[in-house]
Formats: structure tokens, sequence, C-alpha cells
């Protein structure tokens, strides 16, 4: 398992390489420009060229790209061209609601869709298999901003339950924490309730047909232990991996319930950063990106091989 | 007695704690959807609106102007002008302060004003007439000029594009530079340490700022303030933001989405006005440098094909906020005239194809328009326009593009007909009402032709040219208005640009709100806050 670690990683290196340079230059290949944004509506083609000069925008895409690299070699993802400040304090300050967000979606979906998958391949044909899928149906149909709105408009604009946005942290106040957090999560959460829960189902639908559960049946063992001791662990490899891209796709896809919510996280830096072009942040945030997704799906593979001694790399 | 001693240091702990919290608990803060994200801080480097308000909370201004765009008095406290009208003398009030507790000087003043004057078409009209700013002492200067300038004071106090005074520190900076230390001398402090861009920008109360004693009148008069904190919270999304004002979340909301302004106007615990009486005014500019609207005959073509009422409906669909308006300097305004646009007001399809195939348009060679898909109004504007050129048979290559790439794109002054996905014909923005409303600062009907000087578009009149030249001379309003009459009159025969109608955007804020000022946006001095 060590080794399989220190491959990847050395991999990483070598992927994150390719996301740079890919990134870099397609941002760059992009139409638009940061100087004419900055310069705003009364600014005159003279004005632009003068403020690009001065970011250095005007450099050849080479220099650029050499000075970035160099830059990040020793650690530093740049400034923004916008704010002036740091790439680096920028993406920290966005992390935690993200985080947190991401966190909360995985764990209600997890808690969730799992037992409802699991019952449902029990009770395959039955009232609550169709009830379930049905819902399942409804999760991906549904564009998450319409569930935002529709728990907006119940939950905070009539029952006043919740606040309608905003992000309190948990270091700050942790029912203020519980409060802002609950409707992005459930709005976030149906998508990925229903894609594990019909994965769950699927598996162990698989599973339970095995001649190993008829055995554990014919055995006498209760109905708990052959659906969670027996079936669910070999049923677990697709799960864990639709979990596992459920993290990564949460990461870079919550621009929506962000936006929505006016949760003051990184899909919002990054839409609003490719929005008005401001390179650095992008580049710097996608960086991330990628190193988290790098590492998920190394943790997927180490789960793999925890859940079913089998597999070998 | 060591007992006791404990007991009364307790106590007095207790009573320290206790005032402490009643403090913090009487902190009143002010919570305001702003109309956009601030994404840079300093005034001078950008011209985005939403900067220039955070340069209000921040930065004094030597003039101001009032409800009626009078200038009045700010940081001055007295001034002169010589009979000649070449010398002009300015003295500060006593007592100017900068946020790091600093005097405001003459010499602060002085980098201020140069800096400024390099970015601003108000502020370059002007040194283009100044033979020296010099100090006389530290709190009055001059401004010699080699010729009169009559709008000085409204220029020095121009609302829209503020004219803010910094330390000499941070205005000797590069104008193309941003300045990122934010000390003003302003009735609000930023608080840098609490700034997250995309999401939120804190303002604190500066206690020593001085106002003045007159009562407040838009921009002009005593500044004061009456709540400790200031947070603008961005909200993108506006849904949340109007259901944030509703349920009490947020006090203000700036610029409310039209077609949510009747549940807004609905709801007895929100106030919904106008601040902005000259509001904005839909635009659509044509490319002055290739054919076919390097010929005014196309371009009036263009001008025949608008019905404002139609770009209106489509832009704003909601007639108590619109004003259909053939005024070059905007309707509302102290130089507002429709002379000479009357044979211009009603659409004339078939003589506009008459127009466009006198200029050599042979309705086959592709119009390249620009197509902003994110910026809703404006849109909807130029939409109106690709359909009414389809109309008469135009060959309209209609390009979406998000708005930063339509900014990028309208600075390239390449042939749209050699290659139309470099060069384009027509794109369309809108214009905020006061930079409109004078000669000076209407950066659209700059006709010099020349991309160093004139803005995305390029006409080149030199009739133009000479009657905004003349403006900056005139002092009456006899005068002025003539020259307006001449403009209007010139405007019409070679349409620089074409205008597609006036709307105004209401502010809406909470009832809990009292003594909202009648600037031109909203403001945070005067108004206080009732729980």
């Amino acid at each position: 398992m060590i080794a399989l670690i220190i491959k990847r990683l050395v991999a990483t290196t070598f992927v994150m390489a390719f996301v740079a340079l890919f990134v870099f230059g397609l941002l760059h290949l992009a139409p638009g420009d940061p100087a004419a944004v900055i310069a705003g509506d009364i600014a005159t083609k003279e004005d632009i060229e003068r403020i690009r000069n001065a970011l250095g925008l005007d450099l050849p895409f080479h220099t650029q790209f050499f000075n970035w690299l160099g830059a990040i070699m020793q650690g530093d993802l740049g400034t923004s061209i916008f704010s002036g400040r740091p790439v680096a304090e920028l993406i920290l300050q966005r992390v935690e609601p993200t985080l947190a967000l991401t966190t909360t979606t995985i764990l209600l979906s997890v808690v969730v869709a799992v037992p409802l998958g699991i019952v449902a391949a029990w009770r395959a044909g039955s009232w609550v298999d169709r009830s379930t899928m049905g819902f399942a149906v409804l999760g991906f149909s549904v564009p998450v901003f319409v569930f935002a709105y529709l728990l907006i408009m119940i939950f905070a604009a009539h029952l006043k339950l919740v606040p309608v946005m905003g992000y309190v942290s948990p270091t700050d106040d942790v029912g203020g924490f519980l409060r802002s957090i609950a409707l992005p999560t459930v709005a976030l959460g149906v998508t990925y309730v229903a894609l594990i829960a019909r994965i769950t189902r699927a598996s162990m639908l698989e599973a339970i047909n095995q001649d190993y559960i008829r055995t554990a049946h014919a055995k006498g063992l209760g109905i708990i232990p052959i659906l969670f001791r027996h079936a669910l662990r070999n049923a677990s490899v697709p799960i864990v991996t639709t979990v596992g891209i459920g993290i990564a796709l949460l990461i870079g896809g919550v621009v929506v319930t962000e936006s929505v919510f006016a949760i003051p996280g990184l899909g919002r830096l990054t839409a609003d950063s490719i929005l008005r072009r401001d390179y650095p942040i992008v580049q710097g945030v996608i960086l991330i990106f990628s190193a988290i997704y790098v590492l998920i799906n190394l943790t997927i593979d180490i789960i793999y091989i925890i859940v079913d001694p089998r597999i070998r790399y | 007695m060591r007992h006791a001693k404990l007991g009364r240091t307790a106590l007095l702990g207790a009573a320290a704690l206790v005032a402490n919290m009643s403090l913090a608990m009487a902190e009143t803060t002010l919570k305001v959807v702003p109309q956009a994200d601030l994404k840079n801080v300093d005034p001078v480097w950008t011209t985005a609106a939403i900067t220039q308000n955070h340069g209000y909370m921040v930065y004094d201004t030597l003039f101001a102007l009032d409800s009626k765009l009078q200038p009045h008095p700010q940081m001055v406290d007295t001034w002169s002008t010589s009979d000649d009208g070449l010398t002009w003398t300015f003295t500060l009030r006593d007592g100017l302060l900068f946020h790091d507790g600093s005097p405001v000087e003459t010499n602060d003043v002085i980098a201020s004003i140069k800096r400024w004057s390099v970015k601003r078409a108000d502020g370059q009209a002007m040194m283009s007439r100044v033979k020296e700013i010099a100090p006389v002492d530290a709190k009055t200067f001059e401004i010699r000029l080699e010729k009169p300038f009559g709008p000085m004071l409204s220029v020095l106090g121009n609302p829209t594009l503020l004219l803010p005074i910094m330390r000499e520190e941070e205005a000797k900076t590069d104008p193309n530079t941003q300045v990122t230390t934010i000390i003003g001398s302003g009735p609000f402090k930023f608080s840098q340490d609490e700034w997250v861009p995309g999401d939120r920008v804190v303002y604190r109360k500066f206690e020593e700022y001085k106002a003045r004693s007159e009562p407040v009148d838009g921009f002009a008069g005593g500044k004061v303030v009456k709540v400790d904190k200031v947070e603008w919270i961005y909200i993108p999304d506006t849904n949340t933001a109007t259901q944030a004002l509703m349920s009490g979340e947020v006090d203000v909301y700036e610029i409310p989405p039209m077609d949510l302004m009747p549940i807004l106007k609905a709801d007895p615990n929100i106030t919904v006005q106008v601040l902005d009486p000259l509001g904005k005014m839909g635009h659509i500019r044509p490319n002055h440098l290739y054919p076919p609207f390097n010929d005014p005959r196309a371009r009036q073509a263009l001008q025949l094909l608008v019905d404002q009422r139609e770009f209106l409906a489509a832009q704003v669909g909601n007639p108590d906020f619109e004003t259909v308006c053939y005024s070059v300097f905007m309707c509302n305004s102290a130089l507002e005239s429709e002379a000479h646009a009357e044979p211009w007001m009603k659409p004339n399809p078939e003589k506009a194809k008459e127009l466009l195939e006198e200029a050599g348009y042979n309705f086959e060679d592709p119009i390249v328009v620009m197509l902003p898909t994110d910026q809703q109004i404006i849109y909807n504007n130029v939409l109106v326009m690709v359909g009414k050129l389809k109309e008469i048979g135009v060959n309209v290559d209609a390009q979406a593009m998000d708005w930063s790439s339509l900014t990028s794109r309208r600075a390239k002054t390449d042939d749209p007909n050699a290659d139309p996905k470099v060069g384009w014909h027509l794109f369309p923005t809108w214009w905020t009402g006061v930079p409109m409303s004078s000669p000076l600062t209407n950066a659209p009907l700059v006709a010099t032709g020349d991309p160093k000087t004139a803005w995305f578009g390029w006409p080149k009149d030199d009739e133009i040219e000479r009657l905004r030249s003349a403006f900056m001379e005139a002092t009456t309003k006899e005068e002025q208005m003539g020259i307006v009459d001449a403009i209007q009159k010139r405007f019409y025969e070679v349409i620089p640009y074409l205008n597609t109608g006036q709307f105004v955007t209401p502010v809406a804020w909470r009832t809990t709100l009292t003594g909202v000022p009648n600037a031109l946006l909203f403001v945070a001095w005067n108004l206080e806050k009732t729980e």
C-alpha cells in the first residue's frame, strides 16, 4: 500500500504540471481582458492599454507562464489582479464554507441514501422500492436551484426557522452554523441522496442474489447481519466510488448552491473570477482542486483495498 | 480585607464586562446588498460604479453636488476666483483628518487632483487649461489657469467619478496602479481586515469625522453618521436578496430587479424610492471606423429603427420607471433639451433601408453585433435592435458572449468586414445619467476619432469637438444652453450613438431606516436605524 501511495504522489506532480499548463493556456486563449473590466465603462482604449501594461498582461504568453510557474514553485499562488490580495489568502478565506457544505452534504447523503438503497433492494418491487426510486428520479430531474428556492420560500420566508442566506462559522456560533448550513445542505444533498441510493440499491440487488447470501439465510442468520455484514460489504465498492466521485464533484460543483444562499465559498470565488478574468485566482483554485481530486482518488483506492482485500494494484 | 479587595476587583471586572457587552450590543449595523461586488478599492484606478460608491464611504471631496446637481463646498471652507477667472483660491475647513489621524493638507489635495485628473475626461479638460496648482499654505491652495474654465466647481464635485482626497503618499501612486492602502478622510473607515472580496465589505464609523453644519442635501451638507458599522453583503442571486430584505436579514437592496418590484412595493415594511432621478440611458454604439457605419446615413438609418418605447419595454418592462428621452444630455437634467430631435422620434424602417442603401450597404455583408448574454438589461436592449435590423433585410451576425469578452472585444479597432471574428459593427451598453448630462463627461460624445481619447466606436466630428470645447468657457446658463442646442442639432446629423430610452432603478430599504439622503445613490450617512 505504501508503494501505491508513493507511486500516486509522484504521478500527482505530473498531473499538476499538466493541469497548470492546460489551465494557463486555456484561460489566456479565452476571449476577455481583465484590464478592460478593471478600467470600467468610461475608459478609453488607451486607458486599458496602460492598465494592461502596469499589470504585466501585455507580456508574451510564455513569459507570463514561466513567471507564474516560478512563483508556484516557491509556493506563491500569485496576487489577484482585481483586489491586489494574495490568491492563497483569498482561497483560505473561502475554504471553510465549501468544506463545511461538502462535508454536511456527503454526511447527509450517506446517512440517508445508503439505508434507503438497502431497504429498496431488500424490498425490491414493493412500494418502498418504488417510492425510493421515484424520489431518485425526482432528485436527478429537478435542478438544485429550484429545490433551493422552494426551501427558502417554505423554511426561511414563511416559517422563519432558518436564515435566507449567509454562512456562520462553527467557530463563531455552532447553532448559527447549523441553521445557516441546513437549507444549502438539503438543497444540494437531494441529488446525491438520489445518486447514492440508486447505486446502493443496484449493488445490493446483485449481492443479495448471490449464493453466499442464500447460505447465510439457510444458516438462520438475521436479516440485519445478512444485509449489513455480508451483502453491504460486498456491494460497497461501487458505493464507495460514487461517494468519492460525489465529494470531488461537490467541491467544484457547489457554485449554484453557494450563489443562491450567498455562501462565500470556493465555487463562487471560481465563478466570479472566471467572469471577470482574474487569472491568478482561477489558476490557483483549479490547481488546488486538481490536487484534491487526485488525493480523493488515492483515498478511494486505499478504501477499495480495505473493503475488498482481493483488489491489488 | 484581602477578600474585600478581591470582591471589589471582581465587581469592577464584572461591571466592565457588562459595559463592554452593552456597548457591543448597542452597536448599530447597517446591512446593504450593493449593486455589485466590490472588486477593487481605488476609485481613481477604475471607473466601476461600485468602486465610486466605496469612494464616497471612505473619502471626502472638495465640493459636492446637491439634489439639484448644484455644487457646494464640502472639504473646502471658503473659495474665491479672480476677476479674470484665471486664479481660483481654495481654503480647507479646520479639523479635517485622515483615518490615520494625520491632518488633511494642501499637498494631499494637490497630489489627489493631479492623480485623478489623469484618469477622468472632465479632469483632463480642466488640466488642459491649468497652468499650475500651487500651495499657499497648509490649508490654502490655488489653481492657476491659462484660459477660463466655467464648470470648475462642478468638476471638482463630480458625483459619479468622484475626486477622492487621499494622503499624498497614496495620491502619488501611478494612476494606472491600484492604491491598496485605503486611508481617506471620509465619514467611514474601510475595515481592510474584514473585507472578503466577493462576499462582504465592512466600514466603521470614523469618530473623528467633522461633518459640515448645513443639512444634508444630495451629496452636499453635513455627513452625520448615525450607525456604527456598515456591511455590504454581496448576494448574487436576486431572489435571495429580495427574500433577505423582506425577512429583515438585510436593510437595503440597492438595485432590486424590476420584475420583483411589485412584491417589494406591496410589502408594508419596505420603502421603494428613486434616489437618482436621472437614472440610466440605454445605449447602442456603432463602429465609426468602418463601413457601413462610417457613413452618417447608415447611422441615421439605425436611429430610424429605434422606437424607445419598444426598447424600454425590453430593457425595463415597467412604465413607472421608464422615460422616452431624445435629449443628448438626459431628461430631468439641467441641460435637458429635445431640440432638433422631432424628425427622429418616429421610427421609419423603409427610410432606414433607403439610407443604408445610400450608404453603400449591400444587405449581404454580415453586420457583427455583440450580445452580452450575462447582462440582462443590455442583452434585451440589443436583441430588439437585432430584430429591427433583420426586419429590413440586414444580414446580422449576432455573436453571443459574456460581458468580459465584450469589454475586451470592443477595444479592438480591426475591420469587422475583413474579419468578423475580431472586429465589430455594433454593441450595446447603458450609461449612468449624471456623466451623460454634461458635454464634459459624456464619454461617447467625444468625437476626436482617436482611440487614445475617444470612447470605443471612435466617432470623428470636428463640429462636436468645437462645441464641447466652447462649453468649457461658457459661464452663464444661456451660453451653455445655446451650445447644448447646437450639439443637439449636430448630434442628429451625425448620430454618434443611439439612445434607447432612459430608466431609473429604485432603491428598496426597510422602513426601520429613516433619513435616507436624496443623493444620487444610496449613502450611509444621515440615516438612522431603529429595531
